[in-house]
């Protein structure tokens, strides 16, 4: 009897710590959201019918969009490259890209300040080759969000390209190169096709890291550039709105998995038609 | 292999963008102006003095350091057991706990700080310290449950039943023969869960306060009110360490090991 009970009590010590600091304090802070006087969804229907908040919540949709395919598009590529170069290069190739990825997020932050800014190093070089006589507001702007993210989760996309793309025979790009297609259709064609479960699996972490990122938004957004993570802090603190605050938590929260499910959905997809005409 | 000169060039574009931003940091934390300047006049050392002479920054990071190692250590006596019995033992719903396990991951950040800041700081009157390292512990129990989970799974099974023929208690066992067979797996969970936490700044953000603030929270705080190179060399002194890191790793282990 106690052999078949000594997993459970192995277990549970971990599954009690996640019970009772994580699962009780997100109920605590999401129950009371959907209660005033009785059972309501008002609070939600509230925060979607607010122009303001639905500004909010596209910007950070867009944001991540945008981010996540301009990844996929550096990432790809770059992944490719990486994957097909020497042994005795890809380490060194590896860690130019790791070293970005494990070095602090308000660093990276902060570089992008130095180079977008107003007195920063675009404004300053264009000023004095004398293409522009007013500084250009690049900073705090969508743009930079942007640009921030890409800066942030490229490396995460790149390295879990690479992960897959080290599994693809090389002879099958040469294969199709004999059969009479150029390198750029041989890869469209054969590479990209393949690299689908890597996409996705990289997609999902940018996408949902961009869309719950703190950090980025928060140092390259500014005030006028709201994404639902600083919304969430400034509702918290200083509007002192802790509902509103736990509102957006479960819209994040909800977010992040519809994110998942959906690009699981589209693999499981691909992968059947990969089947059926195969 | 042919090299393909379009591939190559747009790889070196991407290394470019990866890497020139943080250099920059480098070549302007060596600024003798004191706003950050590009390129730079003069060449001093002092704002890296200013760093060290910097209470709140030094404060915070012998904080963050201690909040980091903590986390991982309680991460690793609770998950290297359970990521131990998820891979050997019939466990009833294995799959539902071991995401289970995982799903600190789901949560965002912030709202992991968040919910802990409300429930166990302010409705249960814990310490700020204690909820920022249950928030940190959080976070690196996926870690160790997944690089642990996995190495665990590749080690041969029949290495434990010789033990236990030859006289061995399973605790023995567990002791004698798993532990010392998953060392690197557990050391690269360490790693992993030991960065991502020094590095973590959303978790952090709730949970702190007079004399509690970690040292990516201390330096953004600062980032918002100054802008001279003690910024940029605090950032230095900060990418240095990760290149120590890299290269225990890379020694150790190979960065293979945790990609």
């Amino acid at each position: 009897m106690t052999q078949r009970r000594l997993p459970y009590i192995i277990l549970a010590p971990g599954m009690i710590l996640l019970i009772l600091f994580l699962v009780l304090p997100l109920i605590s802070i999401i129950f009371p959201t959907f209660f005033d006087g009785g059972f309501t969804f008002a609070n939600y229907i509230s925060f979607f019918k607010d122009e303001y908040n639905l500004g909010i919540f596209w910007r950070t949709l867009r944001v991540s969009l945008i981010a996540t395919l301009v990844c996929v598009l550096l990432g790809v590529p770059t992944a490719y490259y990486i994957s097909q170069s020497p042994k005795k290069w890809r380490g060194l190739l590896m860690s130019i890209t790791l070293f970005p990825l494990l070095t602090n997020s308000v660093v990276r932050s902060f570089a992008w300040i130095t180079i977008l800014g107003q007195g920063g190093i675009i404004n300053t070089a264009l000023m004095n080759f004398g293409i522009i006589s007013k500084p250009l507001t690049l900073l705090y702007t969508e743009f930079s969000i942007i640009i921030g993210s890409v800066y942030l989760f490229l490396p995460l996309m790149v390295i879990t390209l690479v992960g897959i793309l080290e599994n693809i025979d090389s002879e099958m790009m040469e294969a199709a190169e004999t059969l009479g297609a150029n390198r750029f259709i041989a890869f469209m064609k054969v590479i990209l096709p393949l690299s689908v479960p890597g996409i996705i699996v990289g997609s999902i972490l940018v996408f949902t890291g961009s869309m719950t990122a703190y950090t980025t938004p928060q140092l390259l957004g500014g005030n006028r550039n709201i994404m639902l993570a600083t919304f969430l802090y400034q509702n918290a603190t200083a509007l002192g709105n802790w509902k509103g605050a736990s509102v957006i938590a479960l819209i994040m929260i909800a977010a992040t998995v519809i994110v998942m499910k959906l690009f699981d959905w589209v693999a499981k997809r691909m992968d059947k038609r990969g089947e059926a005409s195969a | 292999m042919r090299k393909n000169i379009g591939l190559k060039s747009f790889a070196w574009l991407v290394f470019a963008f990866l890497l020139i931003p943080l250099l920059i940091i480098v070549i302007t934390s060596f600024g003798t102006n004191s706003t950050i300047q590009f390129p730079i006049k003069g060449f001093t050392f002092n704002w890296y003095g200013k760093v060290f002479q910097n209470e709140s920054f030094m404060d915070s990071f012998v904080l963050s350091l201690e909040v980091a190692f903590i986390g991982t250590l309680a991460a690793l006596i609770i998950g290297v057991p359970a990521a131990y019995s998820l891979a050997r033992h019939k466990v009833f719903g294995r799959n539902w706990i071991k995401s289970f396990f995982l799903s600190p991951t789901i949560v965002p950040g912030l709202v992991v700080g968040y919910a802990v800041y409300q429930f166990v700081v302010i409705q249960f009157q814990f310490p700020i310290l204690q909820g920022l390292m249950l928030g940190h512990f959080l976070i690196c129990l996926p870690y160790v449950i997944r690089v642990v989970g996995s190495t665990i799974e590749q080690l041969d099974f029949s290495i434990e039943e010789v033990s236990w023929t030859l006289g061995c208690t399973k605790l023995q066992t567990f002791f004698k023969i798993v532990i010392p067979n998953i060392t690197s797996g557990i050391f690269a969970s360490f790693m992993l869960a030991f960065i991502n936490s020094f590095n973590n700044i959303p978790v952090s953000q709730f949970l702190s306060g007079p004399g509690v603030t970690m040292l990516p929270t201390s330096l953004m705080n600062y980032i918002e009110y100054n802008y001279d190179p003690s910024v940029s060399a605090l950032s230095v002194v900060l990418m240095l360490g990760t290149i120590v890191l890299m290269f225990i790793i890379e020694k150790t282990l190979g960065l293979a090991s945790i990609s």
